[in-house]
């Protein structure tokens, strides 16, 4: 049991914080149900994935500032494509654009690993192109939405022996999350490839002198993320109807919540779970700001200044540990 | 370099030219900026001309202004993405609180924020040795927030940008924008600090080689503190430069030049991680920037393709200059 709580420590507090935020918007709205956690759900899905992408590209030892115009453009992408189109058609659109999102994130990991350039540096560039790619697309939000699609995040997981009390607590959103993730985290942490992102993370060097193929994992690194980024546009124009070609605030988000979540900025350390509980604070942060009726201006002071104290926090708590 | 000391004649031509360039790291600069101005003359001649230049020079100026502050921040391995947020701070504070106050209090009261989100930014990253690309973004989505509140309260008031700022931001005196009366001695000071002062060298011992320095007995969070301070206050005072060039205060004035900031820096050859650089590069960087941007508006691009554009061509200069440090 200690080794369990020294290993995921940080995830057992995360999800504890949870629970206490959980209780105290239980306290200030009695009336929060099912029906509000669902909606919480819904506007967690885009961040999840950014922070998903966040995570894989961080813990691989980089840092990905494109992650928002990532998921603006492909965003755009299925929505222009949808826009008219008939509901079957829409079943090409999805693993289109989810392997269009793999190969960008994967031209992302070649163009550092070829010109050698700061990951920070090569990824700001790839924000502007992917920026100006969406413009391109679509110069103004539109686009639309096949309706099943829609229909996947809308609503609750029928569970069969379960009363419905119990099942309206399982939005479909929740279940989408789960699988697309375990999807492709799970095998990821498995696999050789899984191993050969961490090691890079804590030493390149040393991986590199390990026989890691170190170019070959940051570029699938960057692709994966990639990946995680298009399912994030996806849920996007799912959860909108629309496409909007200017990219919302998720980098920001996404980086806070990977430190939230455990995930040691150098890379190498920290997984998949701590940064995706984090982001459910973090917004449930933001519901109850909103339910204590403060100003919504206030409301991001207040989020900003609880994102830069956990990090502070965490930031000294790495070095207490150090120092013992 | 033993090798081109023992047999200075076999050394290729092309080696030679690239170590000289790598021992003049401001020549392939200056060449691009050339060749850049060469480009907008055949595409449009008669188009640079000296109303040109000032112009140009003018914004160059404010980018060069936030430049600094990354250069300044890079040399430690830092990066300083509040500066945005400072500047329009600053900008949006003197066109309001100018109206009721003297300028110069005004001007004063605008840099209030900057010194706070500075000491804040230097107390995260210093002390408690948050990663400042973090510290830094958390700081600045505090500032929108604060700004957003602020406001609010003087939705009412107007605005009223001082005459003085418009004079300093927009006037030309016999052909030279008088902006460079403002941004000549910063510079100076800048590139100053940089060579000639022990801070300076501290600024680059700690982005070299932390450990060293911590172990030579350097106060690593008073070095780091001054550092953020020194760079916001920059921010904000370019931001009371800039609200005189654009004179119309909105909450998202200077936000969009925080990225070209940061290319500018790289461009000019301050490492990203430290240790490494010059202020001189940057103000090359920032002028090649500002050309580039006439360039692409001349071309009739759409937005989005001038942005695809500027992020390849900041992609592609960064990897060629690498190449050419590098190869050493």
């Amino acid at each position: 049991m200690s080794r369990f709580l020294r290993r995921h420590g940080w995830v057992v507090g995360l999800s504890a914080l949870f629970v206490v935020l959980f209780v105290a918007t239980r306290i200030i709205q009695p009336g929060y149900g099912a029906g509000d956690f669902g909606s919480l759900v819904r506007a967690v899905l885009p961040y999840a994935f950014a922070v998903a992408a966040q995570t894989v590209v961080v813990i691989a030892g980089g840092i990905d500032l494109s992650v928002a115009a990532m998921m603006a453009f492909t965003s755009v992408t299925a929505a222009s494509m949808m826009a008219g189109a008939s509901e079957e058609y829409a079943i090409f659109v999805v693993p289109l654009v989810l392997a269009l999102g793999f190969v960008l994130g994967a031209v992302n990991g070649i163009l550092i690993v070829v010109t050698r350039v700061p990951d920070i540096v090569v990824t700001l560039a790839t924000l502007f192109i992917l920026q100006g790619a969406a413009l391109l697309v679509l110069d103004a939000p539109g686009g639309g939405v096949a309706e099943w699609l829609k229909g996947l995040i809308i609503g609750t997981v029928p569970i069969p022996g379960l009363p419905d009390a119990v099942t309206a607590w399982f939005p479909k959103a929740l279940l989408l999350l789960v699988v697309l993730l375990c999807a492709v985290w799970i095998p990821l942490k498995r696999s050789r490839l899984g191993l050969s992102i961490y090691a890079i993370g804590s030493s390149e060097l040393a991986a590199f002198r390990s026989g890691v193929p170190v170019a070959r994992t940051k570029i699938l690194a960057y692709a994966i993320a990639g990946l995680f980024a298009a399912m994030g546009g996806l849920s996007l124009t799912m959860s909108t109807g629309i496409g909007a070609p200017i990219p919302g605030p998720y980098l920001l988000a996404s980086v806070a919540a990977v430190v939230l979540g455990g995930v040691a900025l150098g890379g190498g350390r920290g997984g998949l779970l701590g940064p995706i509980i984090a982001v459910f604070v973090l917004r449930l942060v933001r519901t109850d700001l909103t339910l204590l009726a403060i100003d919504p201006n206030v409301t991001a002071i207040v989020e900003g200044s609880i994102m830069v104290a956990v990090v502070m926090f965490g930031a000294y708590v790495t070095i207490r540990s150090r120092a013992s | 370099m033993s090798i081109s000391a023992s047999a200075p004649a076999s050394v290729p031509a092309g080696r030679r030219i690239r170590r000289f360039m790598s021992d003049y790291p401001l020549v392939p600069l200056v060449v691009l900026l050339l060749l850049l101005v060469l480009v907008l003359h055949i595409l449009q001649p008669g188009i640079v001309n000296q109303r040109w230049i000032a112009n140009t020079v003018k914004f160059a100026i404010p980018l060069a202004l936030l430049a600094g502050c990354q250069t300044m921040t890079m040399l430690t391995g830092g990066i300083d993405l509040s500066v945005g947020t400072v500047a329009t701070m600053a900008a949006f504070i003197v066109a309001t609180q100018g109206v009721d106050n003297p300028p110069a209090v005004a001007m004063a009261l605008a840099l209030i924020p900057a010194l706070l989100i500075g000491f804040a930014n230097g107390i995260g990253v210093g002390v408690f040795r948050v990663h400042p690309l973090i510290m830094t973004l958390g700081t600045s989505l505090i500032g929108v927030g604060c700004l957003q509140v602020y406001q609010r309260t003087v939705i009412a008031s107007g605005a009223k940008v001082p005459e003085f700022l418009t004079w300093l931001g927009t006037g030309l005196t016999w052909g030279f924008p008088n902006a460079l009366l403002l941004f000549i001695p910063v510079a100076a000071l800048l590139i100053f600090i940089q060579r000639r002062t022990g801070f300076g060298r501290l600024l680059y011992a700690v982005g070299d080689n932390e450990r060293a320095t911590r172990l030579a007995g350097v106060k690593y969070w008073q070095v780091i503190l001054a550092l953020y301070i020194f760079s916001s206050v920059l921010a904000g005072i370019m931001g009371l430069l800039y609200i005189g060039l654009i004179k119309a205060p909105s909450l998202s004035l200077a936000e969009p030049l925080v990225l070209p900031s940061v290319a500018a820096a790289v461009i000019g050859g301050t490492s990203i991680f430290g240790g490494r650089g010059g202020y001189t590069g940057t103000i090359l960087g920032a002028l090649i920037l500002a050309v580039l941007t006439t360039l692409l508006t001349i071309l009739q691009m759409p937005e989005g393709a001038r942005r695809i554009l500027f992020g390849a061509i900041v992609l592609l200069v960064t990897a060629a200059y690498l190449r050419i440090i590098e190869d050493r």
